[in-house]
């Protein structure tokens, strides 16, 4: 198990216990973190699953492949560590992973 | 005034449970006419996933959904159906007769005997970017889509997107905009590569703006638009606008369905699980935007549904005539229909 830690807008932690090769939108869903909606679920085609990945986990999690920067431009006030959530999936690198979750979803 | 257009069945939304009951309907003789805004066949399929494999329709281990689409439009081309795209179904309407006058956003009349919405999850509509406060302004000075290009004549432009229609309006205003500036949030684009090099050649010969960031607020009074914050790069910057043309992608939106006087449940329509009718004799309801006990949105309940509804329909139009329950594998006059009679 790999412990993800979601952090409202609101700064409410809430702390799951992921499976890994489950992305990181499911876990919130089934958490129920406020804020993240993933109207696709998980498809990479609504962008409302939007994160703002922990700036000491950047690295570790990566980049976002095209399609995912692509669907990046439809989400609001996008930073340079703004992922999809539904495109990262769980491993065992992502041990103590923190998101946060934005002010609104697009 | 237009004319009409006449046919048995208008079915509203052209995607896979549309397209299937061109099929079914056909089967029993029937002519359909699709109505779709967008502006090609598939709904959600073709709109939202064209190039993910689907692993849930029966005999096909795995299909992708544009691939799914085209068979379809491959399997009820013997029945020669008409599409009309890039409308919306405003109004439905019951005729004296028990029959249906239809019209779209543009104008259109259809009459039609039998009405089928299979209208998915409502109708693709532009999405409204996330930013504060906009809503003020749509319809007077923020549009999301181009009706008539004269509109925006001697205006200060501002196109925010980076696909394909952000790019070809850029293209086509520029000439008629006072001063047009495109922003996106990177500088790489979602639109062909033509499209891009055009727009890149118009910003170096000075013909339009090109600001790199994200449009965070708006500035104006009573609808009419000053100027636009945009959040770049390098901080803050302030474009004065009159117009914006904001693309966003597509969601879907119940709309107009709404307003047509069917029973409801939430967004969705229910139906009998035996004929698939709305609380209104004639008007049918097939795939993800009726509601039953035990409904699953799935392509292949949608599949299954419209084989039962095409005889309810049937019934409605023509009451009293037998219907003769047929193989196609073995029915010469279903293949006589199929065009594949030997
Ligand atoms: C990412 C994703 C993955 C999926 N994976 C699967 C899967 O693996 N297996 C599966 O079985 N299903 C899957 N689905 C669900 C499947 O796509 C839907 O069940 C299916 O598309 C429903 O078909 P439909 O024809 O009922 O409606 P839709 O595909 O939603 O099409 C409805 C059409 O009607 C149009 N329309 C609506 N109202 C109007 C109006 N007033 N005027 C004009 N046009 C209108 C819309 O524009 C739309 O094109 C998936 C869906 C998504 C989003
Ligand atoms: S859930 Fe839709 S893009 Fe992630």
């Amino acid at each position: 198990m790999t412990k993800i830690t979601y952090i409202a807008f609101d700064g409410t932690p809430f702390e799951v216990d992921a499976e890994n090769g489950s992305t990181v939108m499911e876990n919130a869903i089934k958490k129920g973190v406020p804020g993240i909606e993933a109207e696709c679920g998980g498809a990479c085609a609504c962008a409302t699953c939007h994160v703002y990945v922990d700036e000491e986990w950047t690295g570790v999690v990566g980049e976002p492949e095209p399609m995912e920067e692509d669907m990046l431009d439809f989400a609001f006030d996008v930073r340079p560590n703004s992922r999809l959530s539904c495109q990262i999936k769980v491993r065992d690198e992502l041990d103590g992973l923190v998101v946060r979750v934005p002010e609104r979803q697009g | 005034m237009s004319s009409i257009t006449k046919t048995d069945i208008l079915i509203i939304g052209a995607g896979p449970v549309g397209l299937f009951a061109v099929f079914e309907l056909g089967l029993l003789d029937l002519k359909c006419h699709l109505i779709d805004i967008l502006d090609r066949p598939g709904g959600q399929c073709a709109e939202l996933y064209p190039e993910k494999p689907i692993y849930d329709i029966p005999a096909w281990p795995s299909i992708s959904a544009q691939g799914l689409v085209d068979k379809l439009m491959q399997q009820i081309e013997p029945f020669g159906p008409a599409f009309t795209f890039n409308r919306m179904v405003s109004g439905v309407e019951k005729l004296g007769d028990g029959s249906f006058r239809v019209t779209t956003d543009e104008s259109e009349v259809f009459e039609a005997k039998a009405i089928v919405i299979a209208a998915g999850g409502g109708s693709f509509q532009p999405k409204r970017p996330p930013i504060p406060g906009i809503e003020e302004y749509e319809g007077k000075s923020v549009f999301y889509s181009v009706r008539r290009m004269e509109d925006f004549r001697g205006h200060d432009l501002l196109i925010v997107g980076g696909g394909d229609s952000a790019l070809d309006w850029t293209l086509n205003l520029q000439p008629l905009a006072r001063r047009l500036t495109l922003v996106h949030r990177r500088a790489e684009f979602r639109a062909s590569p033509d499209s891009v090099n055009r727009m890149f050649a118009l910003h170096e010969k000075e013909q339009i703006g090109f600001q790199m960031g994200q449009v965070t607020g708006l500035k104006g009074e009573n609808g009419e638009l000053r100027a636009a914050m945009v959040k770049g790069p390098h901080g803050d910057v302030e474009i004065p606008c009159t117009r914006m043309l904001p693309f966003f992608g597509l969601t879907m939106k119940l709309g107009p369905i709404a307003d047509w006087g069917l029973n409801r449940h939430e967004n969705l329509l229910p139906v009998d699980t035996e004929k698939f009718q709305t609380s209104e004799p004639g008007i049918f309801a097939v795939g993800d935007i009726n509601w039953y006990p035990g409904k699953l949105k799935l392509i292949l309940s949608g599949f299954h549904e419209v084989a039962l509804m095409a005889q309810a329909a049937k019934r409605y139009i023509s009451p009293g005539e037998r219907i003769v329950f047929q193989y196609t594998t073995s029915s010469t006059s279903l293949q006589k229909k199929l065009g594949v009679a030997g």
